[in-house]
């Protein structure tokens, strides 16, 4: 489905428009078990193997809590600078869809576990912005419906469906934001960073997978324009289906001079859901529906009330890790970085990769120069996380070690290196299988350093002259000769010494 | 008539632990009553010979082999269609679960199987439990074996005319707003409520979530005593049952059949007579609580004010919790699929299965239900509803502090024609005038008969109430004025049910 969309200049749009964004994040947890009843919880099962009475919706079944979850939301809640609710209660939120099973999501409406709460997030610059939170609450998963014979996987079209409820019932916490206000031109900036910083806290927390491609994470954005003159928020949209974190930066952007243009033509912002499309970085009207949609909130009967006391309150937030931004902070003073040196360690994503390659017996700058400057490089190329390179930090802890005892020089590292990427085994394996140990014996040294000297008489007899610096195109031959396996420095005095 | 069939649930356990009577042959016994007037009565939408005859078979292998058995093992049992079976139809007597056969069992039922309890089918209700006459049932009314013309009570009038039929000893039926003590009333039965959260809903098919409670159905109090610590215990599959112990329900029917109710308060609730209520119920009504006067029991009336906004309650909280209960019958899963002809979308078929599957009853407390929830009303109705609830509680509470137990008519008249009421829904309602605040609070209640109406011969119920988990109280009033009861008639009331058709011998 392509739309072709007037759109307004980014720039313009900032000049007229002030931007309020409201961004809905549901996170996955990773309990074992599904919110309301005993099913796994495990991404990516065969259909329907993952099923039972209770997240089938049949007929007598009941919910029953998983108190794991309750512990995991309250964790964020606090982490999250949030209020934990002496007393809450589920809710149901009643709608029609084949892939929700009851036609009822057990949520949580006017009594959320945790509200009240904020988020300090870090911009490109280094600069910190609050983004002030709402609630978050507990609820759960729908099915998936895989939509048959559609060109687009859409239901638009297609032929017939299937359902899969292995994920109907998995516990998800849905964190949502207040109107986020005065970022300016940076608003699409802000949301991808707090959608990073979100990601990243719900990593140190071990409560989730955080993984927006599976879903585990999922963005909603909501978007509206206000004129520099006006007192009252725009009509927003909420577009879905925003699946990494550069897409949220362009969902938000796009629906800004979309809006923007809709404005200016003396249009009006319909109040809807938009789907974003990944590969033309547009959005397009999800579901139109002639009424809003009412949700008949009711008090869950099936469960009864949540009073976490607060000992437990507390004694979970001492369960509390260092907090990304924590752990920032002490990196910084530890390993005397500069302000800059932080961001691009922070936007690398490589603060517990270098962290750990440290504890493994590296100096914070091996570390750093390997994971920031080496390997986010090989990371981009081959498309994946950093942290998803099959690489450990204790093998690239090894391999600066080679280095640092003169095992291996920097070029025959990096091949060290390929070939662990490679999966060709340990770095030992790799210099074993790949002949990629310096030539470090002298008497094979010296006898290609002979043969070179004979073969470039004229250098040979320069150097003999004190010209030192004509020994760099020996050093080159021999480096040839040996397949680069070479330790140059040594090479070079053997060249001295020689000729002297 | 066998004599097996017109048994207590007592005196067959005993018979069968003994070996006297196996219990196969009391099993077989009951499945040949319910081949003979079954027709007639129309108590069961399933009868499950083969699986009934095997845990018979069963428990007379574990006695032979010496086992310890269960106090109830190897006594039949009807099932109120509402409970799920595994491997065995359950229709909630809706067309919209026709053919659907559960994979896994009400906590209530897996209770009863690992007592030794012969589940004989599946029993005849109105559709998802809304009703007072079982004539809301998708496959035809239940008659009343009193009077095959009058209906049988309601939603549970296939467990209590099961009961009156002498086709099952025991019965399990569910009470939402009176549905286990308003088809007993009505059929000379004993019905019981226990408090809210006593016994397990799990696998009970939801109508009303905070309402809804199963419960032991007899045709003696001793019996339901019995049934109800079989069937009753928390349960962790069900988040609302109560982590605490059984009341001693059992030793209290025992020790009340001793006929003394000396230092027990019984007080009257006093909304719960004058207009509307058939004279010769008041008068039957007044007839036990002069009974209980004589047998000790001290006498007061007591005033309830909130009980007379109940009704209104009742029909805007269990219509709210029913339209979200009942929206997941959408074709999707289980049950009948209309319109799936590969040109309708899945909402279609949803629609066109909903419209085709629930009964005009259904659908009216779905609308109902749905517009009380919706936005803009909630506070107005379903808010209102609620606190109604909690002034009905503290009536009860306020009662509670002055007396031991409360006492009634079970329901304002006796059984009504079938199809008198069914143009009338407001008159319909009105038969659960009495039963509805104990739904709504949650305490205990009971229905035991109070002998036959004067004017018209048939049975009228007295109902007890008691507070959360004082169960026993009413089993222990129940027990001692059942004795003089049949006492005074001569014989056990039931014995007055007439000889059905075709079960002639
Ligand atoms: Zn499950």
């Amino acid at each position: 489905m392509t739309s072709v969309y007037e759109l307004m200049d980014y720039a313009e749009v900032i000049e007229r428009f002030d931007p309020v964004l409201g961004l809905e994040v549901h996170v996955e947890l990773h309990t074992n078990t599904k919110m309301f009843c005993g099913c796994a919880n495990v991404f990516g099962g065969e259909p329907n193997t993952q099923v039972c009475p209770t997240c089938l919706g049949m007929p007598g079944a009941l919910p029953t809590l998983n108190g794991k979850a309750v512990e995991s939301a309250i964790r964020i809640g606090l982490a999250l600078n949030c209020e934990i609710a002496e007393w809450c209660r589920f809710a149901r939120k009643n709608y029609f869809y084949p892939d929700m099973p009851k036609n009822f999501q057990t949520s949580q409406y006017d009594e959320p576990i945790a509200f009240n709460g904020f988020l300090d997030v870090t911009l490109d610059d280094g600069s910190l912005f609050r983004v002030e939170i709402e609630r978050a609450h507990m609820e759960e998963d729908t099915g998936k419906s895989l939509h048959v014979g559609g060109s687009d996987g859409r239901i638009h079209g297609a032929e017939h469906s299937l359902l899969d409820y292995n994920r109907a019932g998995v516990p998800l916490i849905e964190i949502v934001t207040k109107p986020i206000e005065g970022t300016g031109e940076r608003a699409p900036e802000v949301a991808r960073a707090y959608v990073t910083a979100l990601r990243d806290l719900l990593k140190a927390l071990d409560v989730s997978d955080v993984r927006m491609d599976q879903g585990s994470l999922r963005c909603d954005a909501n978007v509206s324009l206000m004129a520099k003159d006006a007192t009252e928020f725009g009509t927003r949209t909420e577009t879905k289906n925003v699946n990494s974190l550069r897409s949220v930066e362009r969902a938000v952007r796009f629906e800004m001079t979309r809006q923007a243009a809709i404005l200016v033509a003396g249009g009006k912002i319909t109040q809807e859901t938009r789907h974003f499309d990944e590969s033309t970085g547009s959005t397009s009207p999800g579901r139109t529906k002639e009424t809003a949609e009412d949700y008949r909130y009711f008090p869950e009967p099936d469960l009864t009330p949540i009073a976490p006391s607060r000992e437990w309150v507390e004694e979970l937030r001492g369960t509390l890790p260092e907090l990304p931004w924590e752990r920032r902070k002490r990196v910084q003073d530890e390993w005397s970085l500069t302000d800059a040196e932080l961001r691009d360690l922070v936007n690398a994503g490589a603060v517990d990769l270098v962290a750990a390659t440290v504890d493994a017996g590296a100096t914070p700058a091996e570390a750093r120069s390997w994971w920031v400057a080496y390997l986010t490089k090989e990371a981009n190329n081959r498309g994946v996380e950093l942290s998803e390179l099959a690489i450990t930090p204790a093998q690239i802890a090894t391999v600066i070690g080679l280095v640092n005892s003169g095992e291996l020089t920097n070029k025959l590292a990096r091949e060290v290196v390929t070939g662990v990427l490679e999966g060709e085994g340990e770095p030992e394996a790799v210099i074993e299988a790949r002949g990629l140990k310096v030539v470090s014996d002298d008497s094979a040294l010296e006898k290609a350093v002979d043969e070179a000297l004979a073969a470039q008489p004229d250098v040979a007899a320069k150097i003999r002259d004190g010209k030192v610096a004509a020994a760099g195109a020996i050093v080159g031959a021999v480096m040839k000769a040996t397949k680069g396996q070479a330790d140059a420095k040594r090479v070079r005095e053997l060249i001295i010494a020689r000729c002297s | 008539m066998s004599d097996l069939i017109r048994s207590t649930a007592a005196e067959l356990a005993a018979r069968i632990a003994s070996r006297e009577v196996s219990a196969v042959e009391v099993t077989q016994a009951h499945l040949d009553r319910i081949g003979e007037v079954d027709g007639a009565v129309n108590a069961f939408l399933h009868v499950d010979t083969e699986g009934a005859l095997k845990a018979a078979r069963e428990v007379d292998d574990d006695i032979a082999a010496g086992a310890h058995v269960g106090p109830l093992a190897g006594v039949p049992i009807a099932l109120k269609d509402v409970l799920t079976t595994e491997g065995v139809p359950t229709t909630v007597g809706s067309k919209i679960l026709e053919g659907w056969v559960p994979p896994y069992d009400a906590t209530v039922t897996r209770r009863l199987k690992e007592a030794g309890v012969v589940i004989l089918g599946k029993t005849n209700m109105d559709e998802f439990a809304m009703g007072s006459s079982t004539e809301n049932s998708a496959y035809g009314p239940t008659r009343n074996p009193w009077d095959l013309d009058r209906i049988p009570g309601g939603s549970g009038g296939g467990s209590a005319a099961a009961l009156a039929a002498f086709e099952a000893p025991l019965s399990i039926g569910t009470d939402t707003g009176g549905s286990i003590r308003q088809p007993g009333a009505v059929t000379g039965t004993v019905g019981v409520k226990p408090t809210y959260g006593g016994v397990s809903r799990y696998g009970l098919v939801a109508f009303s979530s905070s309402l809804d409670q199963a419960g032991p159905c007899a045709r003696t109090v001793l019996d339901a005593a019995l049934l109800h610590e079989v069937i009753a215990g928390y349960d962790p599959m069900d988040s609302t049952s109560i982590n605490a112990p059984v009341p001693p329900v059992v030793a209290a029917a025992r020790e009340g059949a001793n006929g003394d109710l000396s230092g027990v308060r019984v007080g009257v609730v006093t909304q719960f007579s004058g207009e509307g209520y058939q004279p010769g119920v008041l008068r039957s009504f007044e007839a036990a609580v002069a009974q209980l006067k004589q047998l000790g029991a001290e006498i007061v009336e007591v005033s309830c004010p909130s009980f007379d906004y109940a009704l209104p309650a009742y029909y805007l909280i269990a219509p709210s919790e029913a339209s979200s209960n009942l929206a997941r019958f959408d074709a999707m899963r289980y049950g009948i699929r209309v319109g799936d002809d590969s040109t309708r979308s899945a909402e279609e078929v949803m629609s066109l299965t909903r419209e085709a599957g629930f009964g005009p009853e259904v659908k009216r407390r779905i609308m109902i239900g749905t517009y009380a929830l919706s936005s803009g009303y909630y506070d107005a109705y379903y808010g209102s509803a609620q606190k109604v609830r909690t002034l009905i509680s503290r009536d009860f509470e306020a009662a509670f502090a002055t007396v031991d137990v409360l006492v009634s008519p079970t329901t304002p008249t006796t059984a009504f024609r079938i199809g008198e009421r069914t143009g009338d829904p407001l008159a319909m309602y009105k038969a659960d005038l009495c039963t509805i605040p104990a739904n709504l609070a949650g305490n205990a209640a009971m229905s035991l008969p109070s002998g036959l109406s004067d004017e018209d011969g048939l049975p009228v119920g007295l109902q007890l109430m008691a507070p959360a988990l004082q169960d026993h109280r009413m089993y222990r009033v129940a027990a001692a004025y059942e004795v003089a009861r049949d006492a005074a008639a001569g014989a056990p009331l039931i014995q007055g049910v007439p000889q059905l058709a075709g079960a002639a011998r």
